[in-house]
């Protein structure tokens, strides 16, 4: 590979993959009074960009972040896993931000930015939408590659293999192009303390959807939240056979 | 047994009869996903979710030889036209191209509602179409509450979010096991091409290496075998299959499995994998994190297998059997 690459790799401040959460009692929202986290499909998809530029060090890695003031810890977490340089698109309420705004906000910043590559985590743990890099790609007209389990970049191309129903799919992508991450794709690094201070010292510049000349107006009203029915678990057998008989005259499903 | 409001949603609310008044504005493109000219189950269920809806139903069937798959799926139930866009260009699924056909389509014809199952296929395409049209995606729905209003799991199933659209096109995948498949009529609805639309190729397919399987598809399975990181490799899960076998079930995995190379990828039942809501799951090594449980929570009777006693999948097992499992399996299906 002869020219360097500029990659922009968006990341999301999600209620950490642990947490049990909560339906708040007024069933509006869950309860986000809780430990918060990088969505686990950014961080792989930052760790595949800093392989990236482990191959190529002249790669430039841009991670943005749209939301509360409290994504910075998410881009510098990001800054610290080796990414160059983040913005962040302040935005006074996360909940007010859907996947079509945000797809618009990264617009902006790509046009902005002109980067080779978009790397996107497929889904976020919290909306569970799976639609952002898809409508990125298409607000942008570029190709996707969703749900990738192996990149590979050349001068022109990205090749990725794609986790489909049934199996891998193969595909070839002019860039510029847009890719999000399966869990698959890698395993990501974590931030070594020394790192971690350097990332603190990275730039970071902030931008409001203002700026970016976006309307973020949110498509969908969340009319409630509810907590799932809950199931009667908790029985126990004996043996086998226990199983077995219940199985076949209680249940009735063998 | 319970039946939740995910997996049942039409006996837990009147939504096949709330909005028939205002209903007949309602027009919806149904997307039919296919493979070796067959109709995939998920369109079948995304077909009952439109026919929720009342009005018309338009089914789109594009690739590079649609004609077998156009003629079996204007035998359902509910569709009153199909559109046929026959071009080499559709063959692989390229969003890139089915992107702008489906934008033609309803910018042709008018479709109020777009939908589409909530799979690989679905996934990829439709956030691209809603973001083109610019209006939001509604992903994965277990219910519709009426012709702007749908019912969606968030947080890996762990809260229920009902939301209201203030787009005029809705563009919909639907949660396969949240709706039963529709039915075949004595149907004869009228084909039609469909729009032209722009074909460049951005992306080019160079192939696919599919998991060949004479067990059931795991989506629609009525029994599903599961196995985890207690099943300590991958040649162990013979055993799973030797039980799948005898009881005609598919065999899927959790994430730990998955990871730890002991099955393909394309098993994983999650968050992140594929949700299922068999009659019988049965848990086996398994130890229920949330995210697995996301996958599989719905499902009618759910058994665990497990040695440890404390292991979380005991709290939403019917039957719980704390036993080693190298023991239990090979018992089980001597015995079944």
């Amino acid at each position: 590979m002869s020219k360097s690459l500029r990659i922009i790799v968006p990341v999301k401040r999600v209620i950490d993959y642990a947490v049990k959460v909560r339906v708040n009692p007024a069933k509006t929202d869950v309860d986000r009074n809780v430990k918060h986290s990088m969505n686990p499909f950014d961080e792989i998809a930052v760790e595949e960009a800093v392989r990236i530029k482990e191959r190529l060090p002249s790669t430039e890695i841009i991670a943005v972040s749209c939301g509360s003031a409290k994504s910075q810890e998410t881009l510098r977490t990001a800054l610290a896993m080796g990414a160059d340089k983040a913005i962040h698109v302040e935005v006074a309420d996360d909940s007010k931000l859907q996947p079509l705004g945000v797809a618009k906000l990264l617009k902006a910043i790509a046009e902005e930015q002109k980067p080779d590559l978009i790397i996107l985590g497929k889904q976020a743990i919290d909306d569970d939408s799976n639609q952002t890099g898809q409508m990125l790609a298409g607000l942008l007209n570029w190709p996707q590659a969703t749900f990738a389990s192996k990149v590979e970049i050349t001068d022109t191309l990205a090749k990725v293999t794609r986790e489909v129903d049934g199996g891998l799919e193969t595909i070839s992508s002019k860039l510029p192009a847009i890719i999000t991450t399966d869990l698959r794709l890698n395993e990501p690094r974590y931030a070594s303390l020394p790192n971690i201070m350097k990332a603190k010292k990275k730039p970071l510049t902030k931008s409001t959807p203002e700026q970016l000349k976006v309307d973020i107006t949110p498509r969908l009203e969340t009319i409630k939240v509810e907590e799932p029915a809950k199931r009667q678990g908790g029985k126990k057998v004996e043996s086998v056979d226990d199983l077995i008989d219940k199985l076949k005259n209680e249940a009735k499903v063998l | 047994m319970q039946f939740n409001q995910f997996s049942q949603p039409h006996q837990t609310r009147p939504i096949f009869q709330r909005f028939y008044a205002s209903a007949s504005g309602n027009s919806s493109l149904l997307v039919v996903e296919h493979r070796n000219g067959a109709v995939d189950g998920s369109t079948l269920n995304a077909l009952t979710a439109a026919q929720a809806l009342g009005g018309d139903i338009t089914a789109i069937v594009a690739g590079g030889a649609p004609e077998t798959v156009a003629k079996e799926i204007a035998k359902y139930n509910g569709i009153t036209k199909v559109l046929v866009a026959k071009n080499d260009a559709y063959s692989h699924n390229l969003p890139e191209t089915l992107a702008p056909l489906l934008v033609e389509a309803q910018k042709k014809l008018g479709f109020s509602h777009v939908f589409a199952g909530h799979t690989a296929f679905g996934k990829n395409v439709l956030p691209r179409v809603a973001a083109l049209l610019d209006v939001a995606a509604i992903s994965d729905i277990t219910g519709i509450e009426g012709a702007d209003t749908f019912v969606r799991p968030i947080y890996a199933g762990n809260a229920i979010a009902t939301v209201k659209s203030s787009d005029s096109i809705k563009i919909i995948t639907v949660r396969g096991t949240a709706f039963p498949a529709a039915t075949t009529a004595q149907n004869d609805p009228a084909h039609e091409a469909a729009p032209e639309a722009d074909t460049a190729a951005l992306s080019e397919w160079i192939g696919e290496e599919l998991i060949k399987s004479d067990r059931p598809d795991l989506n629609s399975a009525k029994r599903v075998i599961s196995g985890g990181r207690g099943m300590k490799n991958g040649e162990n899960f013979q055993m799973l299959y030797d039980m799948a076998d005898k009881i005609g079930a598919a065999v899927g995995a959790s994430r730990a499995a998955v990871d730890a190379g002991y099955v393909d990828n394309s098993l994983q039942i999650g968050q992140t994998g594929k949700i299922v809501a068999p009659e019988l799951y049965i848990a086996v090594g398994i130890s229920g994190a949330i995210q697995h449980l996301a996958g599989m929570k719905d499902s009618k009777t759910i058994v665990a297998i497990n040695k440890d006693a404390e292991a979380p999948i005991f709290q939403v097992a019917d039957y719980g059997l704390v036993e080693d499992l190298f023991k239990a399996v090979p018992e089980l299906t001597q015995k079944l």
